[in-house]
């Protein structure tokens, strides 16, 4: 078996929440709540969850863009949370990331072709007669045009922003692409188009992602493996085939159940959950989804799960697998 | 019999500095009493201006409806001074947005808004319209009514708002729901919920729903009857069933094919390819045309018309004129 390019262990990050006039911090979100996950070179983890699940928190970690609470992040063997902040920055090119509004991460001042060098020119990758020809291979690689190089942010459509997005992480030639919900502001049409240019530069580039999504249907579409979350904990992770075929989680089934299928008059059963998403702040005791689980049993209310490994690959958090 | 809701050839036009956008370009449907009618269509294609322009809610004057009738029972819309389309807006017609946060009064109590309807269409008195808004409030499922009427709209969390906003919409009993959108800012669970909750209502009371979505899993759930929308036009539409077994449109297909879909994974997915037009630039042509795998010269320069095919499908696209002219 080959290294691991990413090995998060147990990783934590807590946010204080602050009261009063003198903003002292009286309780804890647990954002992120011991989560472990290994990713292959040239694999793609998709990480799932509904909002306040915290799965970009685990993302935005990963990157050393915020700091931990506890765990560990391996990069490569190296541990990110670790390094010096000059050790860092010669790591950053090799792990990018790729947000959900690529307009606002986007100067609206900066030229497009400048965006997209300027990493390149600060790390010192390249010579400046180097990197319009570097600008112009990775626009063409995310299939826009030499003229566009010249042109400012909101010249663009959504669609041809996120391959902006994509191509100024590309050309750092990263390892590992970080995706955080990159196609969730997209229409149909154009999101095809996205999902098609990350497999594609997955094939030519040998990348991994880390792709960040709610959709079901797009993980599927796009990953090998799949991590779901749910109040900051994992309570299951398989591979693809594995999680859509048999889920044993009943959060997993209940959200895999409840993504309408474009087909129409097809008899699915359907798992309606009852009522909301907990506060993140005051989570549940025990297994965090008892409050809404249909099966839940008294020793769920205290006892909390252990992520373990119910088959080949196959880890699930509940207590009644 | 009659429809509910007939809407014929509107027009709906915004004002910018570049020029005039046709965000609706004459369109006409119809929805049936106790029917589901999805207007299904990615951004820019005019079906949540199709849905403001029914409602009144286009602002003026940098938006106008410039064109077409929309009769309700036995008004048109479009004639009515501001008072008589007042008397049935949130009454007999009735809508709910994206955003709830936003349509709801963040200094009003969650009670005090959906009493409001209450006492102004159905003339309930206070207490009668207090007692029945904590009614409606356990009838959208969430627990604790009493004390979710007597708190804020910042106190509850997305899902609870939409379903507030359910209930102020029903609270009238309306005969026609149009719904804008209203899981889309939603998480799957929720919007499962949600919707759950509108295909109850709707066999519970009658009311006919039009239903606003980018989201073709929503379409198949919940309609009875689809419309396509693309560069604020119809370029298809018919029942349900049928559209999706057997779509006409190019564009149509090219939606259902580039959509992921569980279960069903292929490798690559299909995508239509460029984008939609800018709708300052549109000549008389088939808009679609520049992305359409089967144009043709007459693509290019004539529009094709909104046509029946058989089935009750209808399709705008000169594919099916060049059929007919062959045989």
């Amino acid at each position: 078996m080959s290294e691991a390019l990413l090995e998060v262990s147990h990783l934590k990050k807590y946010f204080p929440v602050s009261q009063g006039l003198f903003g002292r911090s009286a309780a804890q979100v647990k954002a992120v709540d011991d989560i472990s996950l290994t990713l292959m070179p040239g694999e793609t983890f998709g990480l799932v969850g509904e909002s306040g699940s915290g799965k970009s928190t685990v993302g935005r970690t990963i990157l050393r863009l915020t700091d931990k609470t506890a765990g560990e992040v391996k990069f490569k063997g190296v541990d990110v949370h670790s390094l010096s902040p000059a050790e860092l920055r010669r790591l950053r090119p090799q792990m990018q990331l790729i947000f959900q509004d690529p307009y606002s991460a986007l100067n609206p001042r900066v030229r497009v072709g400048n965006a997209i060098g300027e990493a390149l020119l600060d790390h010192g990758l390249a010579t400046k007669s180097e990197v319009r020809g570097l600008v112009l291979e990775a626009l063409a690689a995310c299939g826009l045009s030499a003229y566009h190089i010249d042109r400012f942010p909101h010249e663009f459509s959504g669609g041809q922003r996120q391959r902006i997005g994509i191509a100024r992480a590309l050309i750092l030639n990263p390892d590992l692409i970080i995706a955080d919900e990159p196609v969730s502001a997209l229409d149909v049409s154009i999101q095809a188009q996205i999902i098609n240019l990350f497999s594609s530069l997955q094939r030519s580039k040998g990348l991994a992602y880390l792709f960040i999504s709610h959709d079901l249907s797009v993980v599927e579409h796009l990953c090998d493996r799949i991590g779901v979350m749910y109040l900051g904990s994992m309570v299951e992770t398989a591979s693809r085939d594995e999680l859509f075929k048999h889920p044993l989680h009943p959060y997993t089934k209940a959200l895999l159940s409840a993504v309408p299928v474009p087909i129409p008059k097809l008899k699915r059963e359907r798992i309606v959950l009852k009522g909301d998403i907990p506060s993140p702040v005051n989570p549940p005791s025990g297994c965090k989804f008892h409050t809404r689980c249909p099966l839940a049993v008294e020793r769920c209310k205290t006892e909390i799960p252990l992520f373990r490994e119910a088959g080949t690959g196959h880890f699930v958090a509940c207590h009644l697998v | 019999m009659k429809p509910l809701l007939k809407v014929e050839n509107l027009h709906t036009e915004f004002r910018t500095d570049e020029g005039t956008v046709k965000a609706v370009d004459g369109i006409s449907f119809q929805v049936r009493a106790g029917e589901t009618v999805c207007i299904v269509g990615e951004s820019g294609c005019g079906k949540s201006v199709t849905a403001m322009s029914m409602m009144g809610l286009v602002e003026e004057p940098a938006g106008k409806v410039t064109g077409g009738a929309i009769t309700f029972g036995d008004d048109d819309l479009l004639r009515l001074n501001k008072h008589e389309l007042r008397a049935i807006r949130g009454h007999e017609l009735a809508m709910i947005f994206q955003e709830p946060m936003s349509s709801l009064n963040p200094v009003l109590k969650i009670g005090e808004q959906i009493m409001e309807p209450l006492m102004l269409h159905l003339k309930l008195k206070r207490k009668e319209a207090a007692a029945h808004a904590v009614e409606l409030i356990r009838q959208v499922g969430i627990s604790r009514p009493e004390q979710i009427a007597a708190s804020y709209p910042h106190e509850l969390s997305g899902g609870m708002l939409q379903r507030i906003m359910i209930a102020i919409a029903v609270s009238c009993s309306p005969k026609l729901l149009i719904a804008d959108e209203p899981t889309t800012a939603l998480d799957v669970t929720i919007q499962a919920q949600i919707l759950d909750m509108l295909r109850t209502f709707k066999e519970s009371s009658g009311m006919s729903l039009l239903l606003i979505t980018h989201d073709l899993g929503v379409v198949a759930e919940m309609a009875d009857y689809v419309i396509v929308m693309y560069a604020g036009k119809i370029v298809e539409e018919g029942e349900v069933t049928a559209l999706f077994a057997d779509p006409k449109h190019p564009y149509t297909r090219g939606l259902l094919k580039s959509k992921p879909v569980m279960g069903r994974r292929t490798e690559e997915l299909y995508s239509i390819p460029g984008q939609v037009p800018n709708p300052l630039e549109l000549t008389p042509s088939c808009y679609f045309h520049d992305r359409c795998g089967h144009c043709m010269e007459v693509c290019v320069s004539r529009e094709p018309l909104l046509q029946p095919l058989g089935n009750g499908q209808k399709a705008a696209c000169w594919l099916y004129e060049e059929a007919k002219i062959h045989v």
